[in-house]
């Protein structure tokens, strides 16, 4: 009995000595999850036009990755799968395969690689891929098809009138990217992904209400009061992909509350201003990409009061 | 509008809580397990540093016979506490011995001559006759220190302040660590002898208010503890909702006391309240009614590597490795010995140190259970930063910290940590926030003392 513990090796370490069993791999299987809905209603509207995208940008940024890193497996943590499928969400319907690759390959190296791997990076990846795709083949990347029918068509923001009904951008029965098209899908996704704790509400509630207010209040001709014009710039185009997926993206986000709030309202303000007199339509990629490179600014400027603070 | 509809709800509940803190997983298998004496040990080894402060001189020498609850040892220092003989017999040796703190200490070896025969000083006393002034020197006399886990002297908390009046005296019973059921027992086996103490120590603070938290998930402990106090108003259960780190002295007074923050830097009594565990005032109460010093603690055995589990009462000096064997030993894919509860305990490389005053708890991990995993770089979830009850940014000091930048660290007042461990616990990456946060803290005593 003496002797109970000398021949035995105990392991030391510090404390805690329990520890969650949430991993990083574990929340972006549930961001795919959350991103189901939107690609199944893309599946329903755009068919082969959507699906195809989809998984050759899915396998794109995992191959893409698995090269570079070439450990962990094809699925690693899950992050590439989710920048694959972001991106192709946010591409237009029958868009040319290599488009894809290039896409989510930019996207991992350009978005991701190049600052260090993942919770390195500034920017959003997908975003990023994105961004280069619009820039360098801009005329594919605005070619839209009209739901179930998919003849050409323009999308919903580009026309001046803000025509479309808005029981369509909410289900999702409008020209569009292909995930950005069905309000409804994203929502779901994004109650999933409240639900998990994953995300709060500050990024898109802020993002959604700023656009909403801005939205409301400003047209291409000058200032008005139109809460249909506030209800349209939420409801078109890619404005609730990015509030819910995008802008909510964690290690590009600020982790303060009160810089999630300046975040995601500055997200919302630069959309519409972008949208209203940028020289793109939609101005929701940028918009995010701009709050992004703040994001560093932004959370070293909101450090929250701690526990018992004494002034000084 | 949600949050006041829940702080609402709770109020109307008079569940009381603070912000932040995590839920790990709440396994309290012994919780149910009345406390058991483990015979004491035929070798005592004590150590002659069981609190914080200064560690005491030894007052006997080899071959001396000492008496049970006989002093040992005491120092002339205002913070320290005194050590007695938990048996009588021989002293065979005054050398150093492995201590739970992780170095060796001098201890006092007796030889136990199996008679427990009590100290000639040993007298049963009565509060009423007694004053707050005599009820300190009794506390200090029988070697009470806090038994919540820090081991701070007792007497030195309960000295009332200079100007003004201490508004209360908190008891915790919050015991919100997982496994841990020392606190629990005790208040469901012995409620009246925990109120005496309690009483005592109210008026050594001449304070006219005692509340006793306890988390909701220990009803037999609200319920018996309740009936203790009986019509004395008071006296006042507060009962706290099951959220870990709700024991922690500052959080619980957040809890009792409505949202008042203790502040940065300074103890409770800044605003007005003492905070003391329920085990220390029923040590309190020992030390008056019995005149018998700290020398038998309560410790919960459990988890899978050790078989069977358990509440026992342990003379100190008992050698952990004893208290295991009388559990029902090791398994043989034990792998982690943890002093104390799984967020804050600490690990052992060796069972073979002795039960002081302020143990808790020894808990044996197995090997599937002790992983070694793979940290991954940070990916600012943030939940770090939701769980922090300091409300700190734990990512920000932590990666600061890895990276050498201690000034980042102080700046983001890794001070103020708590070293609670539930930044660590949540971190999905398994970042080892806390192991990094803590050398912070570390480094930057270091540089301040020059």
């Amino acid at each position: 009995m003496e002797n109970l513990a000398v021949e035995r090796k105990f392991v030391i370490s510090s404390s805690p000595h329990v520890r969650s069993p949430e991993t990083v791999q574990k929340i972006m299987i549930d961001v795919l999850i959350a991103l189901v809905p939107a690609v199944v209603a893309a599946a329903v509207f755009f068919r082969e036009e959507a699906i195809i995208p989809i998984i050759i940008s899915l396998v794109a940024a995992m191959g893409t990755e698995f090269v570079l890193v070439r450990k962990g497996g094809f699925f690693s943590d899950g992050s590439a799968a989710v920048t694959g499928v972001l991106l192709a969400l946010c591409l237009p319907p029958g868009v040319a395969w290599w488009i894809c690759v290039i896409g989510s390959a930019t996207a991992i190296i350009l978005g991701k690689y190049i600052f260090g791997g993942l919770g390195s990076n500034t920017f959003n990846p997908a975003l990023v891929g994105r961004a280069i795709l619009l820039a360098s083949w801009g005329g594919r990347m605005t070619e839209w098809l009209g739901p179930i029918d998919l003849r050409s068509t323009a999308t919903p923001l580009a026309d001046p009138g803000y025509g479309a009904p808005l029981m369509d951008l909410f289900t999702g029965n409008v020209a569009g990217s292909l995930g950005e098209t069905s309000a409804i899908a994203l929502l779901i996704g994004g109650a999933y992904l409240m639900y998990k704790k994953h995300i709060n509400w500050r990024i898109p509630g802020t993002y959604i209400i700023s656009a909403f207010i801005l939205g409301t209040l400003l047209s291409p001709v000058g200032t008005q009061f139109d809460v249909t014009s506030g209800l349209f710039h939420v409801l078109a185009g890619g404005l609730l992909l990015g509030a819910i997926f995008m802008a909510t993206d964690m290690v590009t986000s600020p982790v303060t509350p009160k810089g999630q709030l300046i975040f995601g309202a500055g997200c919302g303000i630069l959309t519409v201003l972008i949208r209203i007199y940028g020289m793109y339509p939609e101005g929701v990629t940028f918009a995010i990409l701009i709050m992004n490179a703040l994001t560093p600014l932004i959370d070293g400027a909101t450090k929250p009061k701690i526990y018992g603070e004494v002034s000084k | 509008m949600l949050k006041n509809l829940y702080k609402g709800v709770k109020q109307v509940m008079a569940i009381k809580t603070f912000r932040g803190g995590t839920h790990p997983p709440h396994d309290k298998p012994a919780a149910g397990t009345p406390i058991e004496t483990i015979k004491p040990p035929a070798k005592a080894i004590i150590p002659l540093s069981q609190h914080i402060g200064a560690p005491c001189e030894p007052l006997v020498k080899v071959g001396d016979q000492v008496k049970m609850g006989q002093k040992i040892g005491d120092s002339d220092s205002f913070i320290s506490a005194p050590v007695h003989a938990s048996v009588s017999g021989e002293v065979v040796e005054i050398a150093p011995y492995p201590h739970p703190d992780g170095e060796a200490k001098m201890a006092v070896v007796i030889e136990n001559d199996g008679k427990d025969t009590l100290a000639d000083d040993i007298k049963p006393k009565k509060m009423d006759d007694l004053t707050g002034e005599e009820i300190i020197k009794i506390t200090k006399e029988a070697g009470v220190v806090g038994l919540g886990g820090a081991a701070f002297p007792t007497h030195v908390k309960l000295i009332p302040p200079k100007e003004g009046k201490m508004d209360a005296l908190i008891l915790n019973g919050a015991e919100c660590e997982p496994y841990l059921t020392v606190d629990h027992r005790l208040m469901v086996e012995r409620p009246e002898d925990m109120i005496y103490g309690a009483r005592a120590m109210m008026k050594a603070l001449q304070t006219d208010k005692c509340y006793i938290g306890i988390e909701v998930n220990k009803p037999d402990a609200i319920a018996a503890v309740r009936e203790a106090i009986g019509g004395d108003s008071s006296m006042e259960v507060v009962e706290l909702e099951v959220k870990y780190p709700q024991g922690s002295g500052k959080q619980l007074v957040t809890a009792v006391m409505d949202g008042i923050e203790v502040p940065s830097g300074k103890r409770s009594t800044e605003v007005g309240v003492q905070v003391a565990n329920t085990a220390t005032a029923l040590a309190v109460g020992d030390a008056i009614q019995k005149g018998m010093p700290l020398i038998e603690t309560v410790v919960t055995v459990a988890g899978s590597g050790v078989n069977g589990m358990g509440n026992f009462a342990v003379r100190t000096g008992t050698m952990a490795s004893e208290v295991i064997e009388h559990a029902g030993g090791l398994k043989d894919n034990a792998a982690k010995i943890i002093w104390g509860g799984p967020m804050m305990g600490q690990a052992q490389f060796t069972l073979d140190i002795p039960i002081v005053k302020a143990a808790s708890g020894i808990l044996v991990f197995t090997e599937d259970e002790v992983v070694k995993e793979e940290i991954l770089p940070c990916i600012k979830c943030g939940r770090c930063i939701d769980v922090c009850p300091a409300y700190l940014l734990p990512n920000t000091i932590g990666n600061a910290s890895d990276k050498d930048m201690v000034d980042v660290a102080e700046r983001y007042n890794a001070d103020d940590c708590i070293e609670c461990g539930s930044c660590s616990f949540v971190c999905p990456a398994k970042r080892p926030l806390l192991q990094w946060i803590r050398l912070a803290k570390g480094a930057i005593a270091a540089r301040r003392s020059g």
